[in-house]
């Protein structure tokens, strides 16, 4: 089947068969007593990447994030950085940082010994390491706050003075646990784009853990969608919302619409599925790759959905039903169709109009449509 | 509701002058002149002036006073050792057992131990010839023994309070573990070593019943000359030297507190710089 | 997959497994034994092996040598190990009265001064616990502070109240409600007072322990449902704090049981118990093998009280 027609970024090493990854998990598994953790990761990172993991809580994403500091040791699977085996290598032997959610200040030192910590165990002279730290407080902006106390900081300047700590040593690899987690809804925005931005100017590989998807999509190169200590997918953050390879990355990325079904017709260029909720055929421009008669899903985007009032010529990407609820978010509108079936589908539409006749209200009957292109074919 | 706080403090101001009110007496009767407890002479401090004339007890007050230093010394050392054993190594061979040590000797009755520990030096000085009778060093090794699990218990709440992740965070940056327990985990804990000490210290220059087991001549510690004398009755010389200890305790403590009330005032302050500035 | 997302190129190597983790956990399992070695070989050295010896002197004669005991492993004429085992000592602690007297008698002070404790106890610790936040600390340490200084000079303080020229009869006396001295000191009296004195902080630090932990909102909860405060008190808080009131118990009555210094400074010649009979044993007596006996007898009383003070400490441990 033909790869989607994703604009290519300039950065792809991922795309490129050449090209060496810095970190290299194969066959990654961590086991608790009899509960299994992290399963059977493989996963690929390379030089320069901003790499987020995403998943819901308890998904194993610190686990795989501290087997790559080398504060838990695989069950089972190899980790390599920079093509040498990690196994038996401890923390303080690796070339990663980590940046803890907690930030993990040492209260007993001011903010400039905080930083100049890792550079002291590297045997730097005393010169280059007050140098060196300047350079880093200054990237952080926490320059003239040097010679406080953690205790003694908000959450927002704690949080640079863990950046800072980390970045000083100029890891090959950073590792940072939800490092926004504490920080309010505002300034965690504002930070976000700082944090691109001074990976940007370090160039060093950011491996974050977030379990918040925008703050995911905002920052990272790829991504790599946990559930249930598995990766489910990894990719470009418009290839994991646009063609989720799996129905929980659907469901976990934004809101989709499902609609189960059979194969009618698998061609190169589209599937033909038959959705008995729906009572309609169901085109997808793409080839499912699967026998024709087997069960799928077939997925649509809210904002993807056209509504009219009237029903269309023919019963093809098409589903009908009555708006149950009205979310108004400013910008768009969410509706609520409630299907003859009693499912709900959610529908967005841009509010382009301060008022209109048109809007629609509630008890409204409604056509909802598609375009074959904006629609996708999941396997269960 | 008025009634029952009422109730609740009543109970706990009889608490409070039940545990006071005999060392409040017997501070103001080792100023009395009369050598009889219940008849007032005047004010005096002649049984001070006699308790400092009296060599025995200084030796011994001497004496105490090496062995409870030593004692606290040793058993800061060990306990914390244990404190890192029991909260950061969560499995390992024999832990039951080492919890049992470690617990066992908190409650186990003094008489028991002293006895123990007596017969212990007996068989080894009869085996190895170590130790060569009955002195300081018996003395230490019989305190270090019930002492070390003072500590281990008030150590070990501490580093089970203490966030993981800064020990992480200095491995991470590159510290050995024997650095990071140096230079990152022990200043933290230190309040609590510092309490440990404290406590292992008092303990020492208290104890008077493992001390009489394990003693031997020329190794008279105060409490077991306080003992000796106290048995007899009532003398107006221990009156003074309580008094004394009570002293030395309550400045102590005094000291403590300003130091701890400080350390708060400084904290609330910086609390407050951060919030302000944030 | 189903969409056209490049796939990663299987990886060559077969994943790995794992035993111990290598090399790493090796060394690491050496410095750990580093760590515990000094304080494991203290314990076992000086505490454990001490209570072996004493169970070993137990089974042994008496004899007028130094030290006073006979050896239990002897070799026997041709050269065949001999093992005596001397039973004697027990025997004798079941046929003389003076040492089950003893026993049954420290039993009901200590458990009697324990009850004593966890009476006072427990109403200063639930005042403390829900007395205002600030003031809770400073409260606390006023109960513990005694108990810095020292245990002989406090035990001592009460010789000169309870005395029959003491303190609490001049001042009995002098209110009129008795006209002749009260003999309080040499008396039981004067040993639950004495326990009762020197063990209350270790009833009370436990108890708050638990109180000041326990959701205000489960009692909040109760009087949602109706509860009224005494009900709410004996069907919520009195069963949660039970665990506080088992470790303070525990940590009194263990150590009340062998007392020794305040039975011997405040009772008579007659309050019997057995830290004493142990003490007059080893020195007065200089029958160590007895001694022993005795030790071990009342070891076995407290094992079970022992077990349970660990339970409760190591559940403590787990959840703090
Ligand atoms: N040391 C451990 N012992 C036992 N179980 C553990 C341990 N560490 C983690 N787990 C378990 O492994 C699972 C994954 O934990 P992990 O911390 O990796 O989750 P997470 O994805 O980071 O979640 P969150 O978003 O809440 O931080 C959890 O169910 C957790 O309970
Ligand atoms: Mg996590």
């Amino acid at each position: 089947m033909a790869p989607p027609s994703v604009k290519q970024h300039v950065f792809a090493p991922w795309n490129d068969p050449d090209a060496k990854p810095l970190i290299r998990i194969e066959g990654v598994s961590k086991s608790f007593g009899d509960f299994s953790a992290v399963n059977k990761v493989d996963l690929d990172i390379y030089p320069g990447e901003f790499f987020s993991l995403l998943g819901a809580s308890g998904c194993g994403k610190t686990t795989l994030l501290r087997m790559l500091a080398g504060f838990e040791i695989p069950s089972e699977g190899s980790i390599s950085i920079d093509g040498v085996d990690m196994t038996d290598i401890p923390p303080y032997e690796r070339p990663v940082n980590m940046m803890f959610q907690s930030y993990a200040l040492f209260p007993h030192m001011t903010v400039e010994q905080n930083v100049a910590f890792g550079l002291k165990q590297d045997r730097m002279p005393k010169a280059r390491i007050a140098e060196r730290v300047k350079a880093v407080l200054d990237l952080v902006q926490m320059s003239s706050l040097a010679a406080r106390k953690p205790q003694q900081l908000s959450g927002g300047q704690r949080q640079r003075v863990a950046l800072a700590r980390c970045l000083a040593k100029e890891p090959k690899v950073l590792l940072l646990d939800e490092p926004l987690a504490a920080l309010d809804k505002k300034l965690r925005e504002q930070t976000q784009l700082e944090l691109v931005n001074i990976q940007d100017r370090v160039g060093i590989t950011f491996v974050m853990v977030t379990h918040d998807q925008e703050e995911a999509m905002t920052m990272s190169a790829r991504i790599g969608v946990m559930n249930a200590g598995s990766i489910e997918q990894v990719g470009t953050p418009v290839e994991i919302y646009e063609y989720p390879a799996t129905t929980f990355v659907a469901d976990f990325i934004g809101t989709a619409n499902m609609f189960d079904g059979v194969v009618a017709l698998d061609e190169q260029s589209h599937t033909v599925v038959d959705c008995q909720e729906l009572d309609a055929r169901l085109v997808v421009g793409h080839s499912s790759g699967v026998a024709v008669g087997a069960p799928v899903t077939v997925m649509v985007r809210p904002e993807k959905m056209m509504v009219q009032r009237e029903p269309p010529e023919e019963r093809v990407n098409c589903a009908h039903g009555v708006v149950s609820d009205i979310a108004y978010l400013g910008d768009i509108s969410i509706y609520h169709v409630r299907l003859a079936s009693g499912r709900k589908v959610q529908v967005a539409l841009t509010n382009l109009r301060h008022t209109s006749e048109q809007r629609l209200t509630w008890d409204d009957e409604v056509y909802l449509t598609w375009h074959p292109a904006n629609s996708l074919v999941l396997v269960q | 509701m008025k009634n029952r706080a009422i109730a609740l403090y009543s109970a706990l101001g009889f608490g409070y002058a039940f545990l006071y009110l005999p060392i409040v007496l017997l501070v103001i009767y080792s100023f009395n002149a009369s050598r009889l407890v219940t008849v007032w002479g005047g004010v005096s401090t002649k049984w001070y002036g006699e308790l400092l004339a009296d060599e025995k007890i200084l030796d011994a007050a001497w004496l105490s006073l090496k062995v409870a230093v030593l004692n606290a010394t040793i058993s800061t050392f060990l306990g914390t050792l244990a404190a890192v054993v029991l909260v950061r190594f969560r499995r390992f061979a024999g832990r039951t057992l080492f919890t049992g040590m470690i617990t066992a000797p908190l409650v186990m009755p003094e008489i028991i131990t002293g006895l123990a520990m007596l017969l212990l030096f007996v068989a080894m000085e009869q085996t190895f010839g170590w130790p060569a009778g009955r002195s300081m060093t018996t003395i230490v090794i019989a305190h270090v023994t019930f002492s070390l699990s003072f500590v281990t218990v008030v150590v070990q709440s501490r580093l089970a309070q203490m966030d993981v992740s800064l020990e992480e965070a200095a491995m991470d940056l590159g510290a050995r573990p024997v650095k990071v327990f140096l230079v990152i985990t022990l200043p933290i804990i230190a309040p609590a070593l510092l309490a440990g000490w404290l406590l292992s210290f008092t303990l020492s220059i208290d104890d008077v019943v493992i001390s009489s087991f394990v003693t031997g001549p020329g190794s008279t510690t105060l409490p077991i000359v306080i003992f000796s004398k106290v048995r007899l009755g009532v003398s107006p010389e221990i009156n003074a030297l309580a008094s004394i200890v009570v002293a030395i305790v309550s400045i102590g403590i005094l000291i403590f507190g300003i130091i701890v009330q400080r350390q708060e005032a400084e904290r609330v302050r910086s609390l407050k710089t951060a919030s302000d500035r944030g | 997959m189903t969409n056209g997302l490049p796939l990663r190129p299987p990886h060559p190597q077969a994943p790995k497994m794992r035993a111990s983790g290598g090399l790493r956990a090796f060394s690491r399992r050496w410095g750990r034994a580093l760590v515990g070695l000094p304080p494991y070989a203290w314990l076992a050295l000086f505490f454990l092996i001490p209570f072996l010896i004493v169970l070993k002197i137990s089974f042994s004669e008496t004899q007028a040598a130094v030290p006073p005991y006979q050896p239990l492993i002897g070799w026997a004429e041709d050269a065949v190990l001999q093992i005596r085992l001397n039973l004697g000592n027990y025997r004798y602690l079941f046929e003389d009265e003076l040492y089950f007297d003893a026993y049954l008698n420290s039993l009901k002070i200590a458990g009697l001064s324990t009850l004593c404790c966890l009476l006072i106890g427990y109403p200063m610790a639930y005042a403390i616990a829900r007395a205002p936040r600030t003031i809770r600390t400073p409260l606390l340490m006023l109960v513990v502070l005694p108990f810095w200084t020292s245990f002989l000079i406090r035990v001592y303080a009460w010789m000169g109240i309870l005395k029959n020229e003491g303190l609490l009869n001049a001042f009995l006396l002098w209110t009129g409600l008795i006209d002749q001295p009260l003999q309080m000191l040499e008396t039981d009296f004067a040993v639950y007072v004495g326990i009762v004195y020197s063990y209350l902080p270790f009833m009370v630090l436990p108890l708050y322990a638990t109180l000041e932990k326990m959701d205000l909102s489960l009692l909040e909860a109760a009087a949602d449902l109706g509860c009224r405060p005494f009900r709410a008190f004996r069907s919520v808080t009195l069963p949660l704090s039970i665990p506080g009131m088992i470790a303070g118990s525990m940590l009194v009555f263990i150590p009340a049981v062998g007392e020794f210094v305040i039975p011997d400074l405040l009772g008579g010649p007659d309050t019997l118990m057995i830290g004493r009979v142990l003490w007059s044993e080893f020195f007065d007596n200089r029958d160590w093998p007895v001694a022993s006996a005795v030790a071990v007898a009342m070891l076995v009383l407290l094992v079970a009280p022992i077990m349970i003070f660990q339970h409760t400490q190591n559940k403590s441990g787990e959840t703090s």
